[in-house]
């Protein structure tokens, strides 16, 4: 039996760097085939390859058989072939309806577009993925997580036979997860096959039939997922065992607040018409802070808020006993606090070299006129090390980082000159385990140094392996504290 | 095994030259394009290439130069102001209305010392690039709309002041740096120089510069990172319309005459020198080395059509087709870079 999707010996290298040696992938009819790796590992290369993005590239591609050479992702869409990208391609400007129905917009008689038919069909998608969106709103007003699943819907609904979703669930909390992963079954069981990149190895192991290991540009191991575990495949991806790694979080622990120490920043009754409502709460000097909830809580824009990106409507917010009015982003920065949003492409420059990604947030520290870069580049190359940023080197282009090690470039910018206050939303999205256990590191050293952490996210595991409080949401509310107890995965979704 | 690993070699050294001139294709091409333009009028007139041509070609981009600094700078934001030709000509009838005029024209002007003329129409660019700043950054109008609206507010400032008459004189100073020469090079050649060299000093070593790139290449991130956006889109209308006002005091005098509608052209070419010398419409790439270039190309092209023998219709339509290759080139090398970059993460 011919394979649905085979590629043979595909390499491809980007001006002299070798992204892909030699791949030789197999994609059956009718499976979810998970596609694991470290960060930069090359598993983005490969499906663009396949979804004709990267259009130059050695070795062959065949399909039903057949060699391809797909010329742009319209070519591949026209065979069939869908994705959904890590950094989310939607068009921010336009509604919903619009991005599910990109470029296929249903017309009516007349040869225009069917709008009732539009919004009628986008609900419909948009239910199946259990989300409640209004069809009409626009893109940019939407939280990461729900736009990932309107391009989630635009992609899966599309009738591709070829689903391939980069790292899809990275901006989800646990309920929309189940719902995506129903979804992708019911899609399989209707014969379609669908590749998904994951660094949650739990859910790759759970929902994959089959799936491949990355290492570096090659492929390490393939094989069917009954006939492996998690332990085997983390030996796979890094190469050597690492005990450490494997810890999950479903064991208790035990949450070391610091009841005593002085409090930086205090929120009082913060209300924002349809996000959260009456929130108060302080961070304390060398405490992490986590907030925890579900898609949709408020938790996100209540990180906004302590910014200046997304002002409050009421409340009262003092730092270090002062009041402040953060009503806008440098008024945030100039009250101490500094903030790293979940979406990469909101806080990087993509063309801009990674130094002077890292250093914009310090130029001022530098030099009050003038711009010293060899300063600069000394401060990034430190920081590209400690964050184990690959490859090294802080001159090549942010964009031809791999998404992982963009997301720790964000972080490496608030290294260097502290702020009172980081609040970090989604710190770890899209990072392999080793990259999560860095910002572990990097966390812990920040908070040793003094400063409030709030670090607001979707992810039980990112919380849970953070914080030293955590604060759960739930409908815009606080409903939840957990301090100086014991605390697991399970009680944290009990309580959300 | 092994010949597949040298092609994979082969292949990275091929498509790294082509990466190269893909990353730089925004500044190869109107340095290619102002080469071949060279060679051309070189080769179709002798009159072309002599000291005393190459000194017209400087002064004749002279004013659309200074113009162009300061729209380099709003165009790397990735805004874009309109109004630059009409604060030009703005500014210049101010300067004039404060400035003793002959008793032939009949305006009522108000004659002050030159240098409070001069000192009063600073202020006014500064004021008029002020409401640019204010509508744009905290009315929140498109810059494009904002400008457009100053455009004609600049329009109605000259139709009030001289009211369909024209002004002569300027303050001395103006005179000077306008039309006279210091040895062979005209002063208002040199004004373009410090004014370019001080733009690209501004643009590259100082941290202001900086932010102008980077809220350029993406506003969003700037404003994460602790930029103050808005203060550094307002700094950018005011320095446009700085550059505007110089340019239209000294325009003034170069052409010895303060009147309306004088600076019309000076729009499109101040923009087209921007673009095609090959900085993104879209903001974050490009600078002054750039505007250099497209002035050169623009000022070589106009001059060049007058050595040759060509209808001069048909020089207008040649100058519109040239300014579409670059709009093209700028769009493409824009949407290569796109393919390359934000594609996926
Ligand atoms: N446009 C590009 N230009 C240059 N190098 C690139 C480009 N895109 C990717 N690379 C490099 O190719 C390698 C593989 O990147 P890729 O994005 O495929 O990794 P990944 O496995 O998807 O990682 P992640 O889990 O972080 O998303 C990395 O070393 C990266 O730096
Ligand atoms: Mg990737």
């Amino acid at each position: 039996m011919t394979p649905l999707l085979e590629l043979r010996g595909v390499s491809k290298a980007f001006g002299g760097a070798i992204a892909l040696r030699e791949i030789d992938f197999v994609l059956g009819a009718g499976e979810i085939h998970g596609l694991v790796g470290e960060n930069g590992a090359g598993k983005s290369t490969l499906m663009k390859i396949i979804a004709g993005v990267h259009t130059a590239y050695g070795g062959s591609m065949h399909l039903d058989g057949r060699p391809v050479h797909f010329a742009s992702p319209r070519d591949a869409l026209a065979a069939g072939i869908g994705m959904v990208h890590q950094e989310l391609s939607a068009v921010r400007g336009l509604s919903v309806a619009e991005n599910v129905y990109l470029g296929v917009q249903p017309t009516n008689r007349f040869g225009l577009i069917d709008w009732p038919a539009m919004m009628r069909g986008a609900r419909g998608q948009l239910d199946r993925l259990g989300i409640d969106v209004d069809p009409a709103a626009k893109m940019d007003t939407l939280a990461l997580g729900v736009q990932q699943l309107v391009e989630l819907a635009r992609v899966l609904f599309s009738g591709a036979r070829i689903i391939i979703l980069d790292e899809p669930t990275s901006a989800l909390s646990p309920p929309e997860v189940q719902l995506l992963f129903a979804v992708l079954r019911r899609q399989r069981d209707e014969g379609r096959s669908l590749i998904f990149i994951s660094h949650f190895l739990d859910d790759v192991l759970d929902i994959c039939d089959g799936l491949t290991v990355f290492r570096n540009g090659s492929k390490v191991a393939d094989a069917r997922t009954a006939e492996v575990d998690k332990p085997w495949l983390i030996e796979k991806m890094i190469g050597h065992t690492h005990g450490e790694l494997e810890e999950s979080y479903t064991g208790a622990l035990f949450l070391d607040s610091k009841p005593d120490a002085p409090v930086i920043l205090r929120a009082e009754k913060l209300s924002l018409a349809g996000a959260y409502a009456d929130v108060s709460l302080e961070v304390r000097a060398g405490e992490v802070l986590g907030i925890y909830g579900y898609l949709g809580s408020g938790q996100l824009d209540l990180a906004r808020a302590l910014f200046g990106k997304l002002p409050a409507d009421r409340g009262r917010i003092t730092i270090d006993g002062r009041p402040v009015k953060l009503s806008s982003t440098s008024r945030g920065r100039a009250a101490g606090v500094a903030f790293v949003p979940e979406s990469r492409r909101a806080m990087l420059f993509a063309d801009a070299p990674v130094f002077k990604n890292i250093s914009i947030s310090i130029l001022r520290r530098i030099g009050r006129l003038l711009l010293h870069p060899a300063v600069e580049r000394r401060i990034a190359a430190r920081h590209t090390e400690t964050l184990h940023i690959r490859p090294p080197g802080v001159d090549r282009a942010l964009s031809s980082l791999s998404g992982g090690n963009q997301q720790k470039v964000a972080l490496a910018r608030w290294l260097t000159h502290l702020p009172r206050v980081l609040v970090l939303s989604e710190p770890t999205r899209g990072m392999d385990v080793g990259a999560k256990e860095d910002v572990v590191h990097i966390v812990r050293g920040l908070r040793e140094q003094g400063i409030g952490i709030v670090v607001v996210s979707t992810e039980p595991e990112t919380v849970l392996s953070l914080a030293d409080r955590i604060l759960v949401m739930k409908k815009g509310r606080i409903v939840r504290e957990f301090a100086g107890e014991a605390v697991s995965k399970d009680r944290l979704l009990a309580a959300a | 095994m092994a010949d597949d690993t040298i092609q994979v070699k082969r292949r990275a050294g091929g498509s790294r030259i082509l990466a190269w001139v893909r990353a730089r294709l925004r500044n190869i091409a109107p340095f290619v394009t102002l080469i071949f333009l060279v060679a051309f009028f070189s080769f179709a007139s002798p009159s072309f290439v002599t000291l005393g041509n190459f000194y017209n070609i400087l002064t004749q981009i002279s004013v659309t130069g200074i113009i162009a600094v300061g729209l380099t700078f709003v165009i790397l934001c990735a805004e874009i102001d309109l109004s630059v030709a009409s604060i030009a000509n703005a500014i210049g009838i101010v300067v004039a209305f404060f400035t003793l005029q002959d008793a032939s024209v009949n305006i009522a002007n108000l004659p002050l010392p030159g240098w409070a003329a001069i000192m009063l129409a600073l202020a006014a660019c500064v004021a008029l690039g002020l409401v640019n700043a204010f509508g744009i950054t905290r009315v929140g109008i498109p810059s494009f709309i904002m400008t457009l609206a100053m455009l004609q507010i600049g329009a109605g400032i000259c139709a009030l002041l001289v009211r369909g008459q024209i002004a002569y004189a300027v303050p001395k100073l103006v005179v000077t740096l306008g039309s006279k020469s210091l040895g062979p090079i005209p002063w208002i050649v040199v004004v373009l120089g410090i004014t370019l060299l001080l733009g690209h000093i501004v643009l590259t070593y100082t941290r202001f510069g900086r932010y102008v790139y980077m809220v350029g290449g993406n506003r969003e991130a700037a404003e994460y990172s602790g930029v103050n956006v808005k203060l550094i889109i307002s700094a950018v209308m005011v320095i446009s319309a700085v550059c505007s006002g110089v340019a239209g005091m000294l325009g003034v005098a170069y052409f010895g005459s303060a009147q309306q509608d004088e600076f019309d052209t000076y729009l499109l070419d101040s923009i087209s020198a921007v673009v095609v010398g090959g900085t993104s419409l879209f903001g974050g790439q490009g600078g002054i080395g750039n505007t250099i270039i497209g002035l050169f190309v623009l000022g070589v092209l106009n001059n060049g059509l007058d050595h040759v023998n060509i209808d001069s219709f048909l020089k207008i339509l040649i100058r519109g087709v040239i300014l579409l290759v670059a709009l093209i080139i700028n769009v493409y090398a824009q949407r290569m870079r796109a393919t390359s970059a934000i594609s996926d993460a």
